[in-house]
């Protein structure tokens, strides 16, 4: 797709410094901040496919849904088509042009709603119709563009298959004809070959109404399929962020290294030749993250200064961030 | 057969299908929703049915014979403007007639007989006790609605809510779990009466008494507890589903995700623990009635009926014994109802 738009042309999306932190009980009365992500940002532009990956845990759900701010940021800034999100009314323009779809297609439905109901909640909530013939007009018409057949209208929706019920996710999505859709692994439920037919129809989607998706996925290869660029998180913090196929063939960040490493190659000489990196130990709990970068307790090129300071998120060549003390030296 | 084995697939053997065999292969079977399937399944249950058959029986008779019974409830057969009071109307047994309506008998006259006697002041004890009936069940279905109502609402802020407001909320109900219920009742009930009394004085209210209303209020403050805790735990569980943040999502607000996504999603449980909450308000009404705190004479109901009768016990036990038999056969089978809603709605619950 389109990689070489104006570098200054104004993002859809622009996200800085956004923190999100939980308290959590850590005895009868102390709390103790979670930091779910700790100071991410970065920008999408309009029309793009950003994809976000990292390890189950390390925050990539939360960033979707404080971008969203369906969780109140504890700091930072999101800015959406060049609005800073502030007031309650800022958020609720942002309900109408931003949205979601979810990772599981079982709970992500009312049980007790019909499939007309579900995709038509959206335009009940902000009244996007005049009359009822209008409002099942436009459902029919989403049930169409994902190509769910309008007999399903009024059945419920477990009476349909994974793959069928997050296409309803989708059309629910669509309803409020949206700019910006954050997929929150909306296909790891999903069984590979319908994982196709639905990552094919967000590309389609996407091409007719001209969509901006933040995709959160771990399957790396979906998302490189799906992406123009690629961002890698790590325990809350983002360590590296560059074009898809740059970030594949060229990573920089130790993390991103073996984390492409893992991938399977189809071809077997390749794969031989290939080091797998395996990382050892496990994540650490964002309770008790590391001190200076959160990689570095399982980084065989960390050093000393790793641990006193938070390596920047620099852009080490135009359109490649890592956050690394060592970039240069590896 | 000479014929080889072959992995070849005949293409001649495939024939477009007609119109019409796509049409078989179509199968359209009615959505099924959540309440046609429970009501199945409770209908498939002989001791629900039967159950509801008995209660509502129950129901429409004691609404329906004070239409066409010839006597109501507070009329002294005995006392007749103008005349000395006749005595021989009060006590009778079953079936028996008083001194003025024998005489009407021999003169070939048809007299509607008492079919369980009369009590003590001469009034006919059948529709005393079909009266009793109707206020008894009035009772039951009003105070489960309300303790419903005011249990729904609370327990579905506090669980949706939240952090503080859950805190306050769970601990002032915390408070009221704690306090003896029937000592609380009686107190309120008689504490009631007393102011109540003045401020319904000359209003409709006034027939129905304060005994009744404090009743209600006795209810609404102290019952609601236990229904605002099991919506409460509903609620918490329900809120974190997905569906919930995708219509947040969307732009929906507090009240929208409540009654749209969680309260249609424990809508089981509610109609079960209100089914339940029936039986007990109808037991606890009694019961304060068999103490003098229930409703106003003239005016019976089945717990006033039984302590009237405690009065003549070894003349006419039958007094006693007909209330007990219609409170019993009340909360049995609404008991037995809601257990089988349960079963039927929610297999989860089953104990």
């Amino acid at each position: 797709m389109n990689l070489t738009t104006d570098q200054n042309e104004r993002p859809l999306v622009d996200v800085r410094h956004l923190k999100q932190y939980f308290n959590i009980n850590v005895g009868a009365l102390r709390t103790k901040p979670l930091k779910a992500v700790d100071d991410i940002s970065f920008s999408i532009r309009r029309g793009e496919t950003l994809g976000l990956v990292g390890e189950s845990g390390c925050g990539k759900t939360t960033a979707g849904r404080s971008i969203l701010h369906l969780y109140q940021p504890t700091a930072g800034e999101v800015e959406f088509d060049g609005k800073l999100i502030r007031t309650k009314d800022d958020i609720r323009e942002l309900r109408k042009k931003a949205t979601m779809v979810f990772q599981d297609p079982y709970s992500s439905l009312n049980p007790r709603m019909t499939v007309s109901d579900i995709i038509g909640e959206p335009l009940d909530i902000h009244r996007m119709y005049s009359s009822k013939k209008e409002r099942m007009d436009r459902i029919l018409e989403l049930m169409d563009r994902v190509g769910l057949n309008s007999e399903h209208a009024s059945r419920y929706a477990h009476e349909f298959s994974g793959g069928q019920r997050q296409r309803i996710g989708i059309a629910r999505a669509l309803a409020l004809r949206p700019e910006f859709i954050v997929c929150d692994e909306p296909v790891s439920a999903l069984d590979v070959s319908i994982q196709a037919q639905v990552i094919n129809m967000f590309v389609e989607l996407q091409e007719q109404m001209g969509l901006t998706y933040l995709f959160i996925a771990h399957d790396i290869l979906v998302v490189r399929h799906i992406s123009d660029r690629i961002a890698v998180m790590y325990l809350g913090k983002m360590v590296e962020l560059a074009d898809s196929g740059v970030i594949y063939d060229q990573p920089l960040h130790p993390y991103t290294k073996s984390l492409m490493s893992s991938v399977p190659q189809p071809d077997p000489k390749i794969a031989r030749a290939n080091k797998r990196i395996v990382l050892s130990g496990d994540i650490p709990s964002p309770l008790n993250a590391p001190s200076g970068c959160p990689f570095r307790t399982r980084c065989q090129y960390a050093t000393e200064a790793c641990a006193e300071s938070m390596p920047d998120f620099k852009e080490v060549e135009p359109g490649h961030f890592v956050a690394c003390h060592r970039v240069n030296e590896l | 057969m000479d014929k080889k084995f072959t992995m070849h697939v005949d293409v001649d053997a495939f024939l477009p299908a007609t119109d019409e065999e796509k049409e078989y292969m179509v199968q359209m079977r009615p959505s099924s929703t959540f309440f046609k399937d429970g009501i199945k399944r409770l209908l498939k249950n002989k001791v629900a049915t039967v159950s509801l058959i008995v209660i509502i029986v129950i129901t429409l008779s004691s609404l329906i014979i004070p239409i066409f019974w010839p006597y109501s409830y507070d009329d002294m057969l005995g006392v007749k403007p103008g005349k000395r009071v006749d005595a021989s109307y009060n006590n009778l047994a079953p079936f028996e007639y008083g001194k003025t309506e024998l005489k009407r008998i021999e003169a070939g006259e048809k007299i509607f007989p008492h079919v369980f006697g009369t009590d003590s002041s001469g009034r006919d004890y059948f529709i005393r006790v079909v009266y009793g009936t109707r206020i008894s069940l009035a009772v039951g279905f009003f105070a489960s609605i309300i303790v419903l109502i005011i249990g729904m609402t609370v327990g579905s802020v506090a669980g949706y809510f939240g952090g503080w407001v859950d805190i306050i909320i769970m601990r002032i109900v915390d408070m009221i779990y704690s306090l003896p219920d029937m000592l609380m009742v009686i107190l309120l009930a008689s504490v009631l009466k007393v102011t109540l009394g003045k401020a319904i004085e000359g209003t409709s209210l006034e027939k129905i008494g304060t005994n009744i209303i404090s009743l209600f209020i006795v209810f609404a403050l102290l019952y609601w507890v236990s229904m605002s805790r099991l919506i409460r735990g509903q609620i918490l569980s329900l809120r974190e589903q997905e569906y919930v943040l995708a219509s947040q999502a969307a732009g929906a607000k507090g009240g929208w995700v409540i009654r749209k996504h969680l309260l249609p999603n424990c809508i089981s449980v509610v109609i079960i623990s209100t089914a339940l909450q029936i039986p007990n308000a109808i037991f606890t009404e009694s019961f304060l009635s068999f103490l003098g705190l229930g409703v106003n004479a003239p005016m019976p109901s089945l717990g006033s009926l039984a302590s009237d009768a405690l009065n003549g016990l070894s003349s006419y036990p039958h007094r006693l014994v007909i209330p007990a038999i219609v409170i019993s056969l009340i909360v049995l089978s609404l008991n037995l109802f809601g257990d089988g809603l349960r079963d039927a709605f929610d297999p989860k619950l089953r104990a």
